[in-house]
């Protein structure tokens, strides 16, 4: 493993299985009576964000309580990008007060790039988000997810996602869901699709490991997850499609359209969902969305990260490790 | 002034000859010149060229003297081989009454490293909306010929047209930063391959050559002549071709770092490389220097764009757009031009001086090497091999791309009207 995670991309097949595997034994301790192990007991982890993600925040919080680290919250919205030197000053001041890993989420991509190397300071960087870049530990949970539905608990340990086929739904130039999770499932083995309109597509896709297609009835029946991302309405606006009904007609995830995919295919979702423009009520409400299941999963992932980045070698929970591979 | 001999050096790269310097004047070239009472500069092996000038830059002062002043900015020139240098409107306060043109001006002279020559904005406050007193700036003591928003774009195409149509009355040009706003909002780096991985902002290629070809247009259909500043795009050198070969009035310029840099640089995430018009690719890189070696690009200019430490020591998206050139834009030039073969060192004094000189209009500079020219010459040592080191840097600002980086050649000599300003690699 690195000593950062900034870039799903900068995983290896081999580092993400090992995530994956070290979270369904960090799951496992979310079933026990007593959700807590003491594997970063006197370790400082800051979580540091410049862009208000509460979700995001608080999955990462649950992660690091469980882990017995010491947890500060640091909220500095829209303070960076406006005056820049705050970034590096935030930075420095945190290391001072001797933090081992910083948790960043900043709405200017390669922020979190820059501080893990720009010898600001010495701590580990995990990538919370950044711009329209980066979201790994996002994509981790999703493949995580995948894996476990489409391949299975216990089954699923050692295994990658080889053949599956995962389609990617909406707003692809501003996500760096999208970005991420291509990233991480390539390398994972899985065939992805992008599907969105033209205007959402970023130019120079044709060079990432996945293919694009603006149909999303015709990508349906040969999907294993079909995976939506939120379509934020201001983009209305700025001419990137027409009307939110046209949209939705086209790109949305509605019960028919549901009912084209495999028996076995599941619905994802980053979440918040928008209900009624990307997917209906019914869609997000079904047994196969796992959107539910991606939050609950989200900390498993982030206490596997942290887990591996700052807690060394030792086993991560009392029972011994599951050695197939 | 006394005597100055220049011996053995290879005038615009030929054979070498012996050129005299007597006050402010070129005396004689020849060769075996008597060096009797003059102060005598082994030039064996170097090149010597007429004085550089360059049409873009950036000074700061007034108003940004953190990233650079007047003074230090024309010794940074002067390091770089430059006997004159056309300085850019974006000050605080804007460069566009004859008051705040003549203060950088008359600094340029007191200084005395290297002639400035102030750049108009063509319209107030570089807002776009009004046209800048341009008749004023002209009739100044500064005597502006080039008038430029550079930084924004004249995007609205009527105010272009009339400030095209205006500056024919004394002459005057108008130098465009060609850049269509609509297309790139929140614009960060070169829009294809990198950007799409990187998640940044993508500043395509058609937002400059869309408004260039427009502005072709419009200095065809009034008749006047227009510049365009630092060209970036293989698009952008298809269509001043076009408009040359239609016999349209058009000169460009392009940066030495677009002559060497690409977008595969914004990999590092590091704002030194931020730029506008930004790094492009590989292939425009490859157009850039076959249109400068083929005259469609008619010069180089370093668009010199000093800033502070703390405006780049950031993450990309807060930093400041722009890199320092002065100092390094010979080598540059040298490395991707000359030891290319794309283009002789007479070649270079026609790109860096002799062109740039016409288009700005810069009485002086950019003359022949021969005797009765004014004595603004530059030697240069293009054996030299170093990496460049910043610290050693006579602009205020230390954003440059190149900290590190191996360049050939290197500027030992710069005299403005006989006087020596760079000595040996110093300052005088």
């Amino acid at each position: 493993m690195q000593r950062h995670l900034i870039s799903a991309a900068d995983l290896t097949r081999d580092d993400a299985v090992l995530i994956l595997d070290t979270a369904e034994e960090m799951a496992r301790v979310a079933d026990r009576p007593i959700k807590k192990l003491p594997t970063l007991r006197g370790r400082t982890v800051v979580n540091l964000f410049f862009e208000d993600s509460t979700r995001t925040r608080i999955s990462f919080e649950a992660a690091e309580k469980r882990l017995s680290a010491d947890v500060i919250n640091f909220t500095a919205k829209g303070s960076s990008v406006s005056k820049g030197e705050s970034l590096k000053d935030t930075a420095q001041t945190l290391e001072a007060m001797g933090v081992d890993a910083v948790v960043i989420r900043h709405g200017a991509s390669g922020a979190p790039y820059r501080l893990a190397n720009s010898g600001w300071i010495d701590a580990a960087v995990i990538n919370a988000g950044d711009g329209t870049h980066q979201h790994p530990t996002q994509a981790l949970l999703d493949a995580f997810t995948m894996r476990r539905r489409l391949v299975g608990r216990d089954a699923g340990l050692g295994q990658d996602l080889d053949g599956r086929r995962i389609t990617i739904v909406g707003d692809v130039l501003h996500s760096r869901v999208a970005r991420s999770n291509v990233d991480l499932l390539h390398t994972l083995g899985a065939e992805v699709t992008l599907v969105a309109p033209p205007t959402l597509v970023p130019v120079g896709v044709e060079t990432w490991p996945c293919e694009v297609s603006y149909d999303l009835d015709s990508t349906l029946p040969k999907s294993d997850a079909v995976m939506m991302l939120r379509v934020q309405r201001e983009r209305m606006n700025a001419a990137f499609f027409p009307t939110e009904r046209e949209y939705s007609r086209r790109y949305g995830l509605d019960g028919e359209r549901m009912a084209k995919m495999p028996e076995h295919a599941i619905v994802m979702h980053p979440g918040p969902m928008v209900r009624g423009m990307e997917i209906t009520a019914e869609v997000a409400d079904s047994e196969r969305c796992t959107a539910i299941e991606q939050v609950a999963n989200g900390v498993s992932i982030r206490m596997a990260v942290l887990y591996l980045l700052l807690g060394g070698n030792e086993p991560a929970a009392s029972h011994t490790r599951t050695e197939e591979k | 002034m006394s005597k100055i001999l220049i011996r053995g050096a290879k005038v615009l790269g030929g054979e070498p000859q012996d050129v005299l310097i007597d006050g402010e004047t070129i005396a004689e070239v020849g060769t075996a010149l008597s060096d009797e009472g003059a102060q005598v500069v082994e030039a064996a092996g170097k090149v010597l060229l007429p004085g550089l000038v360059d049409l873009h830059t950036h000074l700061r002062e007034p108003g940004r003297e953190d990233s650079e002043t007047v003074l230090t900015g024309t010794r940074a020139a002067a390091s770089g081989g430059f006997t004159a240098v056309f300085a850019m409107a974006n000050t605080f306060p804007v460069a566009d009454t004859a008051g705040v043109v003549e203060q950088v001006y008359r600094l340029g002279q007191e200084h005395g490293y290297c002639d400035v020559q102030p750049i108009g904005a063509v319209t107030v406050g570089l807002e776009g909306r009004k046209l800048a007193e341009l008749g004023a700036m002209h009739e100044s003591a500064a005597g502006v010929t080039v008038f430029s928003d550079d930084g924004k774009c004249v995007d609205d195409a009527v105010i272009m047209r009339r400030a095209l149509e205006y500056v024919k009355a004394f002459g005057g040009v108008v130098a465009q930063h060609a850049q269509e706003p609509r297309l790139t909002e929140g614009a960060q780096m070169n829009e294809g391959v990198v950007s799409a991985e990187l998640g940044l902002g993508g500043w395509p290629a058609v937002a400059e050559e869309s408004i260039i070809a427009r502005d072709v247009l419009l200095a065809e259909h009034v008749g006047s002549r227009v510049h365009i500043c630092h060209l970036s795009t293989a698009g952008s050198v298809e269509i001043v071709r076009w408009a040359k070969s239609r016999g349209i009035d058009v000169t460009a310029e392009v940066t030495p770092h677009h002559l060497l840099l690409t977008d595969e640089m914004v990999r590092t995430y590091n704002p030194v490389y931020k730029v506008n018009p930004p790094l492009r690719t590989e292939r425009d890189v490859m157009a850039l220097r076959e249109a400068l070696a083929d005259g469609t690009i008619d010069i180089v200019a370093t668009d010199h764009a000093p800033h502070p430490h703390e405006d780049k020591d950031c993450e990309w998206a807060a930093a400041a757009m722009g890199m320092v050139g002065l100092e390094t834009a010979l080598s540059v030039v040298q490395a991707t031009m000359v030891d290319t073969g794309l283009l002789t060192w007479a070649g270079v004094a026609e790109r860096m001086s002799v062109k740039p000189a016409q288009i700005g209009q810069a009485g002086g500079h950019g003359r022949p090497v021969s005797a009765g020219e004014p004595a603004n010459l530059t030697l240069v040592d293009t054996e030299y091999r170093g990496s460049v080191d910043p610290a050693g840097f006579a602009s205020r600002s230390r954003n440059t791309p190149y900290e590190g980086r191996e360049l050939p050649g290197r500027v030992t000599h710069t005299w403005l009207r006989g006087k020596a300003t760079l000595v040996d690699g110093k300052l005088t």
